[in-house]
């Protein structure tokens, strides 16, 4: 194959199969994906471990898993553990009859054969399922500079922008190849130039603002640049506190849905910005300001896809990306006490709070476990996005707080205290 | 009649009729659709052709994109964008080419890259074909893609 890249003695041997045709193939895959964005060279991943984006054991994905199994019959196996996105699936969480036959039968079928597949491949272990793999409770948390090959937009951005780790936004398979090889085309948010701002965020609002409505309307305007934004100081202050922590989350995973940001700046609070300052901004980068009515305006636009947009809500699902342990405190302090100021034992609309396993085996040690459960609302490990995909879910009136399940299903959209409000009052 | 030169990531010849996304275009949001449901009896009917799902692209919503020439700025959203891709085109419910106008993303640039690979069809990938390719295409008109990244509009 022609191709452009400098490769090592090493690599080059792969490419020409010293290791069998499948790992030549996985390499020639990454070679050209690396000419594709005039990469020079190939760097090492310094990362423990990876994470794949890619959980769900849809029918459909056929040529996945054949894909898959060549690599497992080619001895082509992740030389580093990794977690991977939650599961489509909890019979925990509500559904019907009809429900469970089109997840279990028509769409999910394959998702024990995919599992193990996953398993062979390098996965941590079965609690290694989430979007938020660098929380704690988790433990695939990424070191400042470390070079990853993940994928899942939520994690890319978070590890980049949160964390200081460095990583393209891989696509799922791909981020499995650099994980198999070692290696990955050495472009993009893993370069300093590629680091700088070409966006400045003005934020001029008089009111903290809504971190997924912030992050939409970021990722709405910048798509896939790096944005650097001021005036965050204060409403976040200037350290990475967990509730500050939690609030980048979400505001970085509707950058990433809403747009395709992979790496944001907050002026002096994210670990690049408070070193460089406004040295990590490139030249001639351009100006976007946003205060109340532009939130509104992007807020308003958001298209409601309910048949009856006056219907009442059916379902509700809170965590998407998944909850952190503060949040899930958080939520669960504002849950009962809503409850009680408005006279009711229950929640009035079915509801699903989402976290990673470790997370939620975290929570259900904590006496809040028995309160939350109190309130009927159902804590899943599941993944909201994709337990939504599919016909029956979008005949469904569901709500979210989030922008990303927002963007992907027929959800409706509401911010966090307007989502408290409907499902701690009495439905009309 | 028009021509502009683009640089092909993933060579090839292809004839199709234009479909245009001025905005970025959200793979998984566009496919998903398809791809779960096309093949499930009465849930599927609506997607035969591969009909856009992405209720947030008033360009393509509900328009059938199988064999089409898809003309787009760049790609956006779920970093499952490339195997979708992938997937879209090993099941044969893909566009016939994509033509983008500026860089192709890195998500797009892996379902091109995939396919090109490991199946045994690649999907003709053209990029930098710059912002007038985008505002010249329209919906319909006849598009000829060449091996050296040369496309005509007509």
């Amino acid at each position: 194959m022609d191709y452009k890249m400098q490769l090592t003695d090493e690599q080059l041997a792969l490419l020409n199969g010293s290791k069998g045709e499948t790992m030549a193939k996985v390499m020639k895959t990454l070679v050209m994906y690396g000419d594709a964005f005039g990469a020079e060279k190939m760097v090492p991943v310094t990362s423990e471990k990876g994470h794949l984006v890619t959980s769900f054991g849809l029918k459909v994905m056929k040529p996945v898993y054949d894909l898959m199994d060549q690599l497992i019959a080619g001895g082509a196996l992740s030389g580093q553990k990794f977690s991977v996105d939650p599961k489509p699936l909890d019979p925990n969480v509500p559904k019907g009859l009809l429900d469970n036959i089109v997840f279990t039968k028509l769409m999910y079928s394959m998702q024990d054969n995919y599992d193990a597949q996953l398993n062979k491949l390098g996965l941590i272990d079965k609690n290694s399922y989430t979007c938020t793999c660098y929380m704690d409770e988790v433990g695939n948390k990424p070191n400042k500079g470390d070079i990853l090959s993940w994928a899942e937009s939520s994690a890319v951005v978070y590890a980049n922008s949160v964390l200081g780790a460095k990583c393209n936004r891989n696509s799922g398979i791909i981020e499995l190849f650099g994980s198999i090889i070692g290696y990955v085309p050495y472009f993009g948010l893993l370069t300093d130039e590629g680091r700088k701002a070409t966006w400045i965020i003005e934020v001029n609002t008089t009111k903290k603002p809504e971190a997924q409505v912030l992050g939409s309307a970021i990722g709405m305007k910048v798509m896939e640049d790096v944005p650097y934004v001021k005036g965050m100081n204060k409403w976040l202050g200037t350290e990475l506190t967990d509730d500050v922590c939690a609030y980048l989350k979400d505001f970085g995973a509707a950058t990433a849905s809403n747009g395709a940001v992979g790496l944001y700046h907050i002026a002096d609070l994210t670990p690049e910005a408070k070193e460089a300052g406004e040295d990590i901004i490139a030249e001639g980068a351009k100006v976007y300001v946003i205060d109340d009515a532009e939130l509104e305006r992007v807020k308003n636009n958001y298209p409601v896809m309910w048949k009856d947009k006056n219907a009442a809500p059916e379902l509700c699902f809170v965590g998407c990306p998944h909850l952190s342990l503060a949040q899930l405190n958080e939520w669960t302090d504002n849950v009962v006490a809503g409850l009680k100021k408005n006279g009711l034992k229950k929640v009035s609309v079915p509801t699903v709070f989402t976290a990673a396993p470790g997370v939620k085996e975290a929570f259900e040690k904590t006496a809040k476990a028995k309160e939350l459960a109190d309130t009927g609302v159902v804590l899943s490990y599941i993944c909201p996005l994709m337990y939504m995909n599919n016909p029956l879910c979008k005949k469904k009136n569901v709500i979210t707080n989030s922008n990303k399940l927002r963007t992907y299903t027929t959800s409706r959209y509401y911010t966090s205290d307007e989502i408290l409000d409907i499902i701690t009052k009495e439905v009309k | 009649m028009k021509q502009f030169k683009g640089r092909p990531v993933v060579a090839g010849k292809c004839e199709a009729e234009a479909l245009v996304s001025h905005g970025g275009f959200n793979t998984l949001a566009s496919f998903q659709g398809a791809l779960q449901f096309g093949e499930i009896p009465i849930l599927g009917s609506k997607y035969k052709q591969t009909e856009c799902d992405d209720q947030n692209n008033a360009d393509l919503y509900r328009k059938p994109m199988l064999n089409k020439a898809l003309c787009l700025p760049q790609t956006i959203g779920s970093t499952t964008g490339g195997m979708v891709l992938y997937c879209a085109n090993a099941l044969g419910k893909a566009p016939s080419c994509m033509l983008f106008s500026e860089h192709i993303d890195s998500l797009a640039a892996a379902g091109a890259v995939l396919s090109a690979v490991w199946t045994e069809k690649p999907m003709v990938t053209v990029d930098c074909l710059g912002d007038e390719f985008l505002s010249y295409v329209k919906d319909g008109m006849k598009i000829t893609v060449e091996e050296d990244g040369t496309v005509t509009v007509e």
